[in-house]
């Protein structure tokens, strides 16, 4: 029944390389950098953020428990970390005696084909979808559209992504990138039989998607979901959507099929009562979103008579294998530390390449893919996609303290690296204020760096190996005199001295 | 079935590989156990006109209709509410109480599993009852007995009448969230569906019933 333990154990492995949706092509700056020139791109951001954030605010700030809450809600995670082998165990025992079926991925190319599998089975060639972002970071869309099921994405935000051959920029509103024209434009081009007078007011193009899914919800067979929670103790599944298409994609179809991360199980219903007031809050700013549902196994003459789950591990477990690392599973895929970014709120979703954005997905990912430092990967750049303000640790829910993971992360990255150039400068540094005759007259050398700089007094190239560092940054010039010249000379003894507290002097003086 | 029933042949080696790498991962970084402080909000109590008052509020802010009643006079507001929807076709779940659509004068359907659900489309409505209710989100809990029918009647159809009584409401989750069986099917509705999704802009009614109407009965 459960694997004997041999020996020592083994460090498990990263998602596999080149798989799914968790690196991106470009490293963050690079990305970043190209992002930063979309006007639209930067004014939609900036008013999303600071929207949800105010609405955030207004409604934790109604809770005067709030904080206690939070505390529930990271002490439940953490423990939930502590004993996942005995709560997946019963977690799958509940599921099955209720009917339905649970299957376990090693990776998401597994769970891909445990998926397609299924689908076919049931003769379907075509899908409907709950927004999900297990799926999105498994690149479960791509993998069924090379086996030729057709997945329809029901979320309003993920359908215009997805007829737009786009990519998610956002955990809660994927398509925050785009203006109503532009969704406009894609609906007019991309929806069959769409009137063509369809106008840009938001109603009435979420009236066109309406009357178009409708049809997908009365007849596709199979729907495909993620699971925001799994309840150990008695196999319950839930989802927490707002429009209504999570309702029809787990209650119209013969089949659904359901994919979660196994970080997402719950150990008891009654924790329940801390993440369904902690994520609505968190997330959208409501006091709660307009629809939950929650289901155990299958309900005869209720919903989809045949429901399969899928446990996904994909690197969670080399995740769950740091000490420090781990803390990012506790995420419950609010989105709130994205909308308290100000990196985030500037460079938008893409930068981070991954299905996951944002502060939490700059841990997350390399947690779950690696990092691969010496083989130059886009995600060794995350760690450093931050300015260390801790704004994301105020607002997480469950109290993730990113900074200090951001920061064991650099710290991994720089171990892993092997030899730097940075490296390299920080020994030679290293070795010389060890030696304070020869610090002394290094100090002395770089006031030759006096005659590079600018008439403002800046260095803005540096010569190699400094260059990386000055690309981004300028440099003060030296100064005349170094700290130790001062403190040497009587100008600056003088000067200690008047500096020196009145009243003791005094006192000395009589 | 079989203990494990995972998909024929499939799965039985990638289970026991996930369940060896979590037990190798927490052997690797051996985590020191945490108690879990439950002292946050729980059991609590309001007087009857403060809960009503609360739920009512928080269901206005979350834009549903809210009338209020006696329950002598059930049959009544559900027909006013009908009326004032133009609702002429209604669905009802197996199990509610045939007095409470004893005042309407349109056409009334019981539901049964055998109704294929695309065929809830062509009504206008359901009036269905509620198992729980949370003041504090203005929350509405469905969970599938005979009083509220199974959740596609309750979504398919535009308009959702929902009768709560006073006895089910409670202030908030925690307390709300202790009333539910857990093996039912369970929806949680707070207002009528929404996006936000083009340029956060708020669309009310997307693919669940566009109009929810929440009539509460007082002294039940």
């Amino acid at each position: 029944m459960s694997s004997t333990f041999l020996g020592m154990p083994a460090a498990p492995p990263r998602s596999p390389y080149g798989t799914g949706n968790l690196r991106g092509e470009q490293k963050f700056p690079e990305a970043a950098h190209g992002e930063l020139r979309n006007e639209q791109l930067r004014r939609n951001l900036g008013k999303a953020t600071h929207t949800i954030r105010a609405k955030r605010l207004a409604v934790t700030g109604e809770l005067p428990d709030w904080e206690r809450l939070r505390d529930a809600g990271s002490a439940i995670k953490t423990d939930t970390m502590n004993r996942l082998p005995e709560l997946l165990e019963e977690l799958e025992r509940r599921v099955t005696e209720r009917g339905g079926t649970v299957h376990w991925a090693r990776d998401g190319a597994e769970a891909n084909e445990i998926v397609t599998r299924l689908v076919k089975a049931t003769g379907s060639e075509e899908v409907i979808k709950v927004k999900s972002m297990a799926t999105q970071e498994i690149g479960l869309n791509e993998h069924l559209e090379a086996e030729g099921i057709r997945p329809h994405e029901t979320d309003l935000a993920e359908l215009i992504v997805q007829l737009a051959h786009d990519r998610p920029s956002h955990i809660l509103v994927p398509a925050i990138h785009r203006n109503r024209d532009e969704i406009r434009r894609i609906f007019l081009k991309e929806i069959p039989g769409v009137d063509p007078r369809l106008d840009s007011v938001p109603a009435h193009l979420a009236a066109a998607a309406r009357a178009y899914l409708r049809e997908k919800f009365m007849t596709t067979k199979v729907a495909l979901s993620g699971a925001n929670f799994g309840i150990a103790e008695t196999g319950t599944l839930s989802v927490v959507e707002s429009e209504g298409n999570g309702r029809m994609c787990l209650t119209m179809p013969e089949t659904l099929i359901s994919v979660m991360g196994i970080e997402k199980v719950l150990p008891r219903f009654a924790d329940l009562e801390v993440f369904l007031q902690l994520l609505p809050r968190s997330s959208t700013g409501e006091r709660m979103n307009p629809y939950t549902s929650m289901w155990t196994g299958v309900t005869p003459g209720d919903g989809p008579q045949e429901f399969h789950l899928v446990l996904l591990d994909n690197g969670r477990t080399a995740a769950l294998a740091d000490k420090v690392g781990r803390e990012a599973l506790n995420c419950i895929r609010c989105s709130a530390c994205l909308n308290v970014c100000p990196v985030y709120e500037r460079t938008g979703g893409h930068s981070y390449g991954s299905t996951y954005p944002g502060p939490i997905g700059a841990v997350l990912t390399p947690q779950l893919a690696g990092m691969h430092a010496a083989k130059d990967d886009p995600n060794s750049s995350l760690p450093y996609a931050s300015s260390l303000c801790g704004a994301c640790f105020d607002a997480c829910p469950v109290k993730i303290d990113i900074p200090s993971l951001l920061v064991e992360l650099r710290h991994q990255n720089t171990e892993e690296s092997g030899a730097t150039a940075e490296k390299t400068a920080m020994k030679a540094a290293a070795s010389l204020m060890k030696r304070p005759k020869l610090y002394t007259k290094a100090q002395k050398a770089s006031r030759a760096g006096r005659l590079l700089a600018g008439k403002d007094g800046k260095l803005s190239h540096l010569p190699p190996p400094f260059n990386g560092w000055s690309a981004t940054r300028d440099v003060s010039e030296p100064p005349k005199q170094t700290f130790r010249e001062w403190f040497a000379s009587q100008e600056g003894q003088a000067e200690l001295r008047a500096a020196a507290p009145q009243d003791d002097e005094g006192e000395e003086s009589r | 079935m079989t203990e494990h029933a995972h998909g024929a042949g499939e799965s039985a080696s990638a289970r026991e590989t996930v369940l060896g790498r979590v037990r190798d991962a927490l052997a690797l970084a051996e985590a020191p156990r945490v108690e879990v402080p439950r002292d946050y909000r729980t059991g609590r109590t309001l007087p009857d006109d403060d809960l009503v008052g609360l739920l009512t509020d928080r269901l206005l802010d979350y834009k549903a209709e809210v009338r209020t009643c006696t329950a002598d006079r059930t049959a009544e507001t559900v027909a006013e509410a009908l009326r004032a929807h133009g609702a002429r076709r209604v669905g009802v779940p197996p199990g509610l109480d045939p007095g409470w659509l004893a005042d309407f004068d349109g056409e009334v359907e019981a539901d049964s599993a055998e109704v294929p659900a695309p065929r809830l489309g062509e009504l206008d409505g359901v009036v269905t009852a509620s198992a729980v209710a949370c003041a504090e989100t203005g929350t509405l809990f469905l969970d599938g007995t005979p009083r509220q029918g199974r959740r596609a009647l309750t979504l398919v159809p535009d308009l959702h009448v929902c009768v709560v009584d006073r006895s089910t409401v409670e202030v908030g989750v925690p307390e709300a969230v202790a009333r539910l069986v857990p093996e039912r099917p369970t929806t949680l509705i707070s207002g009528p569906s929404a996006t936000s999704d083009i340029e956060l802009e708020r669309v009310e009614g997307v693919h669940g019933p566009r109009t929810l109407v929440v009539l509460i009965r007082t002294d039940v």
